[in-house]
């Protein structure tokens, strides 16, 4: 049986390279993309240790995770439509209206 | 750690995911970058199977793979973005996120197999041999309408504000 630091450590790596997505691309759907996969590695954390402790709180944990995560590429997704809609462009440099 | 078939199934699996999740940062085209991510949720899902979650397993092919990359390809397309050309890098701001990155891998690999005894801070000993109806539907089932049903409910009620947001921001003015 393969111990559990190394799932925990295949998930730190899958965290890791989200989190370089998250600040090296430009491209919103990307970056959306790359929080899904922290999302991803952090359910699969869950799911090692529901494992190792004979604990069934991780699983159902991670349908929650799942279930925000659908709910959130929704919303999400229903802004990036309408901020191209009104800007022609997703690259989030662009989308700086705010800044002072 | 002996090279069993559980090893050389779990190294192939993590390394198709960790190569599938950099296809998708470094690709050029957000079409492949989708196809790369559903690659590496369903690896991800094997290693639930591989884990004793057979029902978090059919859920993440269904729900991650199926419904919300389904969601990311349509908008994708919709919006014709892989159309667009490929923007310019921060200059130096690529490599610092690389290199913090890489800070932040070796300091988890210390804690995790330099720091005590490998894994032993981690999980109780050695793995027992988990229970036949352990990641079952009925076992998820029973747990999440006994002890977490108040959350369950809320979900759905998170839902419903989601459906309703989108609904919103799509709405023609």
């Amino acid at each position: 049986m393969v111990p559990t630091s190394y799932y925990i450590a295949l998930s730190a790596v899958l965290f890791v390279m989200g989190l370089a997505g998250v600040l090296i691309r430009r491209n919103a759907i990307i970056i959306f993309m790359s929080v899904e996969l922290m999302l991803n590695s952090a359910n699969l954390a869950f799911v090692a240790f529901a494992r190792a402790y004979q604990d069934m709180s991780g699983q159902i944990f991670v349908f929650f995770v799942m279930t925000v995560a659908a709910a959130e590429v929704a919303v999400g997704l229903a802004l990036i439509v309408a901020i191209f809609k009104n800007k022609r462009s997703i690259n989030v440099d662009e989308v700086s209206s705010l800044k002072g | 750690m002996t090279i069993s078939a559980d090893f050389v199934l779990f190294l192939i699996l993590a390394v198709v995911s960790v190569m599938a999740a950099a296809g998708m940062l470094l690709s050029t085209n957000p079409v492949h970058s989708a196809l790369f991510l559903i690659v590496n949720f369903g690896t991800v899902s094997v290693l639930y199977l591989v884990l004793s979650a057979p029902f978090i397993a059919m859920v993440q092919v269904t729900v991650y793979a199926g419904a919300i990359m389904v969601l990311f390809l349509f908008v994708i397309m919709l919006l014709g973005i892989e159309r667009l050309r490929h923007s310019s890098a921060l200059r130096w701001q690529t490599p610092a996120a690389v290199g913090l990155g890489l800070v932040l891998l070796i300091e988890a690999a210390y804690v995790l197999f330099v720091r005590d005894a490998p894994g032993a801070s981690l999980a109780p000993g050695p793995l027992a041999a988990a229970a036949e109806t352990f990641g079952s539907p009925q076992n998820v089932g029973e747990v999440l309408f006994n002890q977490y049903l108040l959350p369950f409910e809320v979900t759905s009620v998170l839902l419903l504000v989601a459906m309703v947001g989108a609904i919103v921001l799509s709405r023609e003015k």
